[in-house]
């Protein structure tokens, strides 16, 4: 009786800590290594953008707003990464959500931004698998798969190395 | 019956060495999943209005708690974006808009205007880190100054997403 009362605790333990162990990994890649969305992106010039135009390429695509501070504060390190890795492979987009068209023009203009910006919508955050919270960016790779996905701040050291190893990688 | 007694005594040794060790490994991975609601993610200085920790703050355990409660009624207010909020948001919910914008807080005050000064209200967004939230800040002050008493602001570390969603408690979606 005792046995298998210290058998049944043992396995209870282990469950637990799997479930928290699977929860660690969810939270930490979720999405990854699915095939970018088909989503119908169009940028403030009227132009398509969807992540299948720039398949062949690795593809940035960072949800932001420009009210959000921690969000408007990454982008001249996109602008940076745009001019550095553009002409080899890269390509950058940013979706803002929630910002006055007006307003996202301008700030487009202050920051000089060199990549295409969307206007975003429900429909396309939910695309990308829902993106609840700002900023959200995700790196997609030269085969079309979802490569990375950083919710909050991003660390770009970390995807620097992320890109240049994506673009070693070839078409 | 020595015999029988020994072996019942090294059972329950055995028995409670197996539970320490499970509850053990337990911890272990409860403390790397950071904790049920962010507690373990500290913002880097507490000068911020609503820094973590105040008394106005709930956090998304205990306001699940509540929710959940038959006894517990509370207006729940929603002072983010409508993009986030559409895609997920806690039942019950009312939309108010972003609070940052004058056309948010106005609809917050108005409606805000008819309720029992009482009346369990809390608010909360989750668009981005706790502590560049512009929203829940003037949201909170708005309220505060209409004399209402049992007020509090969901404390989301990190955003909806991750300190809600991700964490298991009910959500709706859509208006």
């Amino acid at each position: 009786m005792t046995k298998k009362l210290a058998v049944f605790i043992a396995a209870m333990g282990l469950v637990a800590a799997l479930y928290l162990q699977r929860r660690v990994s969810r939270a930490g890649a979720p999405n990854h290594d699915l095939p970018a969305p088909a989503v119908a992106l169009v940028d403030l010039s009227g132009n398509n953008v969807s992540p299948a135009r720039y398949k062949g390429k690795v593809v940035l695509i960072n949800f932001w707003a420009a009210w959000c501070t921690p969000c408007r504060e990454e982008i001249p390190q996109f602008v940076a990464l745009e001019e550095k890795y553009g002409s080899r492979g890269f390509q950058a987009v940013g979706i803002s959500l929630d910002d006055p068209e007006a307003a996202l023009r301008d700030f487009c203009r202050e920051y000089k931004v060199n990549y295409p910006i969307v206007m975003g919508s429900q429909k396309i955050a939910e695309g990308f698998g829902g993106v609840l919270g700002l900023p959200t960016t995700f790196l997609i790779g030269r085969d079309g798969r979802i490569h990375a996905k950083y919710v909050g701040t991003t660390d770009f050291p970390k995807l620097e190395r992320e890109i240049a190893a994506l673009l070693a990688a070839g078409p | 019956m020595n015999r029988w007694n020994d072996r019942l005594l090294r059972g329950r040794v055995v028995a409670i060495l197996v539970a320490a060790a499970a509850l053990l490994t337990t911890l272990v991975a409860g403390a790397q999943s950071g904790g049920k609601d962010g507690s373990t993610a500290q913002p880097p200085s507490p000068a911020w209005e609503l820094p973590p920790g105040s008394p106005e703050l709930i956090r998304p355990a205990e306001l699940a708690k509540a929710l959940s409660s038959m006894g517990t009624k509370a207006i729940v207010f929603n002072v983010g974006p409508r993009v986030i909020y559409l895609q997920a948001h806690i039942p019950g919910t009312e939309y108010m808009g972003p609070a940052a914008n004058p056309d948010g807080l106005e609809k917050l005050r108005a409606r805000a205007a008819s309720l029992p000064r009482d009346s369990f209200l809390v608010i909360y967004c989750g668009c981005c880190p706790w502590e560049h939230c512009p929203n829940v800040r003037p949201a909170y002050k708005e309220l505060k100054q209409m004399g209402f008493t049992r007020l509090k602001v969901l404390y989301i570390a990190n955003s909806f997403g991750t300190d809600w969603v991700e964490k298991g408690y009910p959500t709706a979606k859509g208006e």
